[in-house]
């Protein structure tokens, strides 16, 4: 859900994903380098989300990954999804 | 993202691996020059940057593959890789692989090919709408269970009966067709108008039979099988509208009936005709000689059908006390009366097949087995490396799944050929009564059964090795003392394969020996006649000629007397109403005299002889004498009665006499002259009736039987005799024509039991190849096992001898344990098949003795190879070898 997050506001390649997931959570995520790509490419194969390549910031081509309409959806529900359940939490663990 | 583009993207992982693998890399690679480039701006080396970089990423490889893994081709790369490794193991070991292959394409092809006959015959539905809800309607008498209704009856019950939509009638007969070669005999058909509509079924071409159709005042017309109408015809569409003439009357052809229509209570006639009610027999009530057949209407049940038949019977019989007295109804399913008695024959046949793939897999799964065994290292090996066991699954399922894949296509191959020197197996005659079967062959139904068998022995090949995988331990393994526990525990596992498939063996060899036993009794059954030098030939003559029972019986006289000073004939004798195993043709209504009597009647077969008959068979009177010329219908009515009928209706009394009368208020006496023994009229296996024979002059018929007993070879006769009949008159046309032996061995039951048992013992013999080779593996895989303990037996002086013993006994049990259990199975499976027996018990001893013969002899033979091996092992090479 972070990654599908992360590039739905602009296509980004896989370092710069990984970057931003840092930076957004304060370094709190530190999500694992090793098991980003291995997420991204199933997230390609179950058509959520689009890659193509594109040169980058330092002028190398680099896989642009961008959110199809279909991962828009799946955002949504999971977004949708994480809130009640977030909000659950939370008071279960305010009223102890 | 719709569908289309998610399968572009799995079809791009699949077929362009270079150029996805080399994206892989590219942008991992810029993932880590990245980082690197950070680590060096955060104040690293160079080197340092990179091993931090890696170590973020946790290994560049295993990352690489964990991304093939969710692009999901690795499955199938590793498939690929599985299917060739299997390819180059089973090359290596071609001996097994072979072996293997050739005993599963045995299993295939044997129960495939019987699975054929069974789908023809049982499963695929009849070539009618709606087939279930057809009905064969039948009268009921005491001593037959389905028999023939006359028209008369059949006209009542159609009109009285509520539970048929429609109700039909026919009957199989034959007649002359004139061709321009002169006369030839063909089947015939006649339908009443509503036979086809009942059944479901219309013409291909032409018209179907109209109401009014049957009025005795109608045109005569008459339908073409789609068989006669190709080979006759030529197929030509124009003979819709052509007259043929039949038995001197011309017909017109109105139709053609669709290829794959056939009806078996007829046989396969070639021309329907309808049914006119015109001759004699046809008008009386008393004359039966039509099956009805009906159509239920829904919702009723077959047990409805039946009391509302039943009722209608009933009524009749107050109607028509004089010919309808004892005269029921009954209704089966018209399946049943087209399929019904093969039904048996196939299930055992199908059994038989069953066992023999039963053995064939298990025999397999044996050798691989064994092959398991050795394989423990290889196993060990790769695991070490680090193969898990899924993948170590993965690689031998695929390995079964080739071999039974190879066995499949050889056996379906083999079943396909199989399959038509079955077909031709059968002789034409039985196939008349089989249309069904004419059209067997590798359909849907046979091929999904074979693909599920190729299935299940796939699963049960891949049994033995991934068992290995579970139970071998890696170290172990790697070590050399592969010869643990697991070793004994697969060792007891084979041998208990082994004594499944000498029971099986059994079975199929106890199944084979009583088939062949019956068949054996049947062919020596005591016929009553002396059946050498017998020849006999069917004569049909045109009865728009022969009108008067004068002018028949001069015929009749003339062609015997032509036939008498032919060389090397001895006497001439005919009847009329059907040969010595024709079953029952006529029956005569009689009763008693000097009983009680309310207006009941007795009922037997009878056959109308001349005076020279019973002298012509070699039959052999017991008591008074034989007919003379003179008793004809000027004189009172006489008989000479079997064996079974002085039993049955004068036990310990003189039969002897005017003892019998017709069903007049004043009965007129039938004398009884003469008893003979009894002469088998009906089918071998079946019993003798009480049988009524009764001078040919008294009771003439134009259609009747020649027996003409020779001095020389009774085949080289027929023909003389066929141009004898044909000089007298041209338009009497000879049918058929057999020698008593060849009516005998190829009389629908003696065909029965050759076919059978032929098949039957050709699986035992199948199973017992296989069971022995099978004992063979397991005892001398045994013995290779063993070579270093009998090695120390031996160093420590064990004789020759008991190293024999000592493998002898174990090869020993398993031959015990599986003939004792085969036995048995044997008793229960000839219980199952009773009724195809004929003059055996189920647990006759000669045969179940010998068969455990045989199979311990053999098993032992094969057991004696290994053990010889063992008892010439050298002590020291043994112990040294390991």
């Amino acid at each position: 859900m972070l990654v599908l997050k992360v590039i739905a506001l602009e296509p980004m390649h896989g370092w710069a994903i990984a970057q931003r997931i840092r930076q957004m959570s304060g370094d709190v995520l530190q999500v694992g380098q090793g098991a980003l790509y291995p997420c991204l490419h199933k997230l390609e194969q179950n058509g959520w989300v689009g890659a193509e390549w594109a040169v980058s910031e330092n002028n190398r081509r680099a896989k642009y990954y961008s959110l199809t309409r279909d991962g828009r959806k799946v955002l949504e529900q999971e977004s949708a999804q994480w809130e009640r359940l977030s909000v659950a939490i939370s008071t279960i663990v305010r009223a102890v | 993202m719709r569908l289309p583009s998610i399968v572009r993207l799995r079809l791009r992982s699949l077929f362009s691996r270079p150029v996805v693998d080399q994206e892989l890399d590219e942008e991992l690679q810029y993932h880590l020059d990245r980082q690197i480039e950070e680590h060096v701006a955060a104040g690293m080396s160079r080197n340092q940057a990179r091993s931090a970089a890696l170590r973020e990423i946790a290994g560049l490889t295993q990352r690489k593959e964990e991304c093939r893994d969710m692009r999901g081709f690795n499955f199938i790369d590793s498939l690929q890789r599985d299917f060739r490794y299997s390819l180059r193991q089973l090359r290596k070991n071609v001996g097994f692989t072979f072996t293997a292959i050739f005993v599963l394409a045995l299993g295939m092809c044997a129960s495939v090919s019987i699975f054929a006959f069974v789908d023809a015959a049982l499963i695929k539905p009849l070539p009618y709408r709606d087939p279930a809800r057809l009905l064969g309607v039948f009268e009921k008498l005491p001593f037959c269970t389905y028999c023939n209704l006359s028209y008369p009856d059949y006209v009542d019950w159609e009109k009285r009966n509520v539970v048929f939509t429609s109700f039909a009638a026919y009957q199989g007969n034959g007649r002359a067709l004139s061709t321009p070669t002169g006369p030839q005999p063909v089947h015939i058909a006649r339908v009443t108008d509503k036979f086809l509509p009942t059944l479901g079924v219309s013409p291909a071409i032409g018209r179907d039979f109209a109401p009014g159709d049957n009025l005795p005042s109608a045109p005569h017309t008459a339908m073409l099988s789609y068989a006669a109408w190709q080979h006759r015809y030529g197929g030509k569409r124009d003979i819709v509208g052509q007259a043929v003439t039949l038995d001197g009357d011309p017909f017109t052809i109105i139709g053609v009936l669709p290829r794959e229509f056939h009806f078996a209570p007829v046989g396969q006639p070639e021309f329907w005709m309808a049914f006119q009610p015109s001759n004699e027999c046809d008008n009386r009530r008393s004359c039966h000689g039509m099956y009805g057949v009906g159509r239920l209407k829904d919702g009723i049940s077959l047990q409805t059908a039946l009391a509302n038949v039943t009722a209608v019977a009933a009524q009749l019989e107050k109607e028509y006390p004089g010919s309808n007295t004892g005269q029921g109804a009954n209704v089966a399913p018209l399946a049943e009366g087209i399929v019904g008695n093969i039904r048996p024959i196939l299930l055992v046949l199908l059994s038989g097949a069953a066992l023999l793939l039963l053995i064939a897999s298990v025999n397999v799964a044996g050798l691989q087995l064994v092959r398991s065994e050795s394989r423990g290292r290889e196993i060990a090996v790769r695991t070490a490396l680090g193969a898990s066991s899924g993948r170590l699954m993965g690689q031998f399922l695929t390995e079964a799944f080739v071999l039974a894949a190879a066995g499949a296509v050889l056996g379906l191959a083999s079943a396909h050929w199989a399959i038509v020197l079955l077909k031709n197996m059968i002789s034409e005659n039985m196939m008349d009564g089989l249309p069904f079967l004419s059209d067997m062959r590798l359909n849907g139904h046979v091929l999904a059964l074979a693909s599920v068998i190729a299935l299940a022995s796939a699963a049960l090949l891949s049994i033995p090795p991934s068992g290995r995988i579970w139970s071998s331990q890696v170290r172990a393994g790697l070590a050399e003392a592969s010869r643990g526990s697991a070793g004994t525990t697969w060792r007891r596992l084979g041998s208990k394969m082994v004594v499944l498939e000498l029971a099986t063996a059994v079975v199929l060899l106890a199944g084979a020996g009583l088939l062949g036993k019956s068949l054996y009794r049947l062919l020596n059954v005591s016929l009553g006649v002396i059946p050498d030098h017998l020849l006999t030939l069917n004569v049909a003559m045109p009865p728009a000629t022969y009108k008067t029972d004068a002018q028949t019986i001069a015929a009749v006289r003339q062609i015997a007397s032509r036939i008498e000073t032919l060389p090397g004939v001895q006497s001439v004798g005919f009847v009329g109403d059907g040969l010595p195993l024709d079953g029952n043709g006529n029956t005569t209504w009689f009763r008693v005299m000097g009983r009680p009597w309310h207006g009941e009647h007795e009922e037997s077969p009878q056959r109308d002889v001349s005076t020279t008959y019973f002298q012509t068979l070699g039959a052999k009177l017991i008591a008074g004498r034989y007919f003379n010329d003179t008793e004809d219908r000027s004189k009172p009515r006489v008989a000479v009665v079997n064996q079974s009928f002085v039993r049955h209706f004068f036990p310990n009394e003189n039969p002897l006499g005017p003892r019998l009368g017709d069903l007049q208020p004043k009965p007129n006496p039938i004398e009884i002259v003469g008893a003979v023994e009894d002469i088998r009229e009906g089918p071998l296996d079946a019993p003798i009736p009480p049988v009524l024979y009764i001078p040919y002059t008294q009771s003439p018929d134009s259609y009747f039987a020649l027996v003409v007993r020779t001095s020389r070879d009774e085949h080289s006769l027929l023909p003389a005799l066929r141009t004898a009949i044909r000089q007298i008159d041209p338009n009497i046309v000879p049918v058929g024509g057999a020698t008593m032996i060849d009516r005998i061995n190829d009389s629908p039951s003696a065909y029965t039991h050759r076919s059978l048992a032929w098949l039957v013992g050709g699986f035992a013999a199948l199973a017992l190849l296989l069971g022995v080779v099978g004992l063979y593996g397991v005892i001398a895989y045994s013995v290779s096992q063993r070579s270093r303990e009998i090695g120390i037996r031996m160093a420590l002086g064990a004789q020759t001898g008991s190293v024999y013993r000592l493998i002898l006994k174990e090869a020993g049990w398993l031959i015990v344990l599986g003939i004792a259990i085969g036995l048995a199975a044997s008793l229960a499976a000839a219980t199952l098949m009773r009724d195809l027996l004929f003059g055996v018990r189920s647990w006759d001893v000669a045969t179940l003795a010998s068969v455990a013969t045989i199979l311990g002899v053999a098993a032992l033979l094969a057991s004696f190879i290994p053990a010889r091996r063992a008892a010439s092992v050298n002590p020291v090479e043994a112990l040294r070898a390991e």
